[in-house]
């Protein structure tokens, strides 16, 4: 295996709130990773650094050994990383076929046209929403919208997929579907950073869990011992459990 | 839809040939409104393909059509005719990319106040320019441009506006606008580089309106930076998009037409009166039809087939 994605002392400060404070660790390729801590302790931040929506304030991002921080999402995306946000973005007026069709042709590929077309078409078949290809997004619903979000991804044929809590708010059965989903991704080969609320999805998907806690990473390792971790436990439960 | 598209084509090219041949058969005073009414078709054309997509309400319409008549009155009669309309297409270029590369960071309201602050801030820069270089305020504009050839060549290019609009939609660059007028955010994060595409659609635009400005110049014969860049004409384009739709690409011809027709009728009967008519009408359109009359109509269109 060979290293993807490095992170070297990143930090985040908002005004007088480190929400990052110097966080490190590295993907190999092909892992899927679980990214965990409780509310407001810096995940969604993290990811918001590596795929370029935010600038850090310090330390380093580099994807395949280039130095990535600080460039813009759209050249970010370029170089291979893709991600959903907590709060789905579709495009709304669009409609669901063109959502997928822009990162295919702004993606490393670049299709147009009716390649195009038949692609998003199979990415859409391939989170259940064949059929739906000509509906405008913002008539779906959340959860549609949700799998909408991914198919737009993963049709920027990423090497590093971000999901940001992509499984929250679906039930039992979804969830299911959605664990499914995603380990096929794992087949594929896609390395891939999720943070996720949902234990058992991550027991599920997840070889390995980094915790974080107030900004600071606390835990890294294979995920039953990270989660037995007894800091671990103290900042997801408070103090008296520990 | 090859054979829509076909059609659609020989129909616009019809329409076009008709309005050519107008004066042809039409008065003087028909040609002389035609010209303002092309004029303002096109720069609001123009004005709603930036701000369309992108929701940046630009008052600097005037910016670069003063540049655009103002190089006419500097170049009329050392260069021939072709290359003033090159010089005054290149200067307007430079313009745009200098002053897109330093505000179309700016959001919202501070654009709006940069843009309409930059076409007074050149308005007094030529002024001064000229009342102590030159040591006159105004330039005469000799050209043996007919009125016919002035509206010829506007009507030429308000169909190079349309067609770069409709061309650029079935292009990958139009799903992009699309995207951009969304979600920048999504669209930075599909690979779209969104200040590249921004800057390049603000200087198309600014090109087209700085050539309006120049084919129109010969009209006037003489020129001064008030007349030249009169801040009324940034409002009308504004109000005149605004009222079709800019995000739409018939949108602003539906809106610069009526309203320009009344605008001449206002000017005409109640030329006092006329600024304050010109803030009530601008008032009612935003607070009645924000989004446009095309959108308004299609609303309307999808209720009633939905009852
Ligand atoms: N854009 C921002 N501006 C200011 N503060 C922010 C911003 N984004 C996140 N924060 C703050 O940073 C901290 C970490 O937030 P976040 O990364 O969203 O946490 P998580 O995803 O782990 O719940 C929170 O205190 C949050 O309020
Ligand atoms: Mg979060």
């Amino acid at each position: 295996m060979s290293e993807l994605l490095a992170l070297d002392g990143l930090t985040k400060r908002f005004g007088g709130l480190t929400a990052v404070n110097a966080v490190s660790f590295s993907l190999e390729r092909g892992e899927v990773v679980g990214l965990l801590g409780p509310n407001g302790s810096g995940k969604t931040t993290v990811l918001n650094m590596i795929s370029g929506f935010l600038p850090p304030t310090g330390g380093r991002i580099a994807l395949n050994g280039e130095a990535i921080s600080g460039l813009r999402p759209n050249r970010i995306a370029r170089k291979g990383v893709a991600r959903t946000f907590q709060l789905v973005r579709a495009l709304p007026s669009l409609t669901v076929a063109e959502n997928v069709v822009t990162a295919l042709a702004f993606g490393r590929r670049t299709l147009w046209g009716k390649a195009a077309h038949e692609a998003a078409h199979a990415h859409l078949a391939a989170v259940g929403l064949a059929g739906r290809a000509d509906q405008p997004a913002g008539a779906l619903t959340y959860i549609d919208q949700k799998r909408m979000e991914l198919a737009r991804a993963l049709a920027a044929e990423p090497e590093l997929l971000l999901l940001d809590e992509w499984l929250a708010g679906l039930n039992p059965t979804e969830l299911r579907i959605g664990i499914d989903l995603i380990l096929s991704l794992k087949e594929r080969g896609i390395t891939v950073l999720l943070v996720e609320h949902v234990m058992d999805a991550i027991r599920a998907l997840c070889g390995r869990a980094i915790v974080m806690n107030a900004g600071r990473k606390i835990a890294d390792g294979p995920t039953a011992e990270t989660l037995r971790d007894p800091e671990v436990v103290r900042a997801y439960l408070g103090d008296g459990h520990a | 839809m090859t054979a829509r598209t076909l059609l659609g084509l020989l129909v616009a090219g019809l329409v076009l040939a008709a309005l050519a041949a107008l004066p042809l058969f039409a008065g003087p005073y028909a040609v002389t409104l035609m010209i303002g009414m092309t004029g303002y078709v096109v720069l609001a054309t123009a004005w709603g393909l930036f701000s369309g997509p992108t929701r940046y309400v630009s008052l600097a319409t005037v910016a670069f059509f003063g540049i655009g008549a103002y190089t006419v009155g500097v170049f009329s009669e050392t260069l021939p005719y072709p290359l003033v309309l090159l010089v005054a297409a290149l200067i307007g270029l430079a313009v745009a990319l200098v002053v897109g590369l330093s505000t179309l960071r700016l959001a919202g309201v501070y654009f709006v106040i940069f843009t309409f602050g930059l076409a007074e801030l050149i308005r007094q820069l030529v002024t001064w320019y000229e009342v102590n270089v030159t040591g006159t305020l105004g330039r005469y504009i000799f050209l043996p441009v007919t009125p016919e050839g002035i509206y010829w060549q506007l009507l030429a290019l308000a169909a190079a506006t349309f067609l770069f609009s409709w061309g650029i939609g079935r292009t990958r660059w139009g799903l992009a606008l699309k995207v951009i007028g969304d979600d920048e955010v999504v669209a930075s994060h599909c690979g779209i580089d969104i200040t590249r595409l921004k800057l390049a659609l603000f200087a198309v635009s600014a090109v087209i309106i700085t050539l309006v400005g120049a084919i129109q110049a010969p009209r006037w014969t003489y020129i001064e930076p008030s007349i030249a860049f009169n801040p009324t004409i940034s409002f009308l384009t504004l109000i005149m998009a605004l009222l079709g739709g800019a995000d739409r690409l018939w949108g602003p011809l539906l809106g610069a037409i009526p309203l320009f027709l009344l605008f001449e009728w206002l000017s005409a009967n109640f030329p006092n009166h006329y600024p304050i008519i010109l803030g009530l009408v601008f008032i009612a359109i935003v607070f009645l039809l924000p989004k446009g009359v095309l959108a308004a109509v299609e609303s309307r269109l999808r209720k009633g087939g939905a009852r």
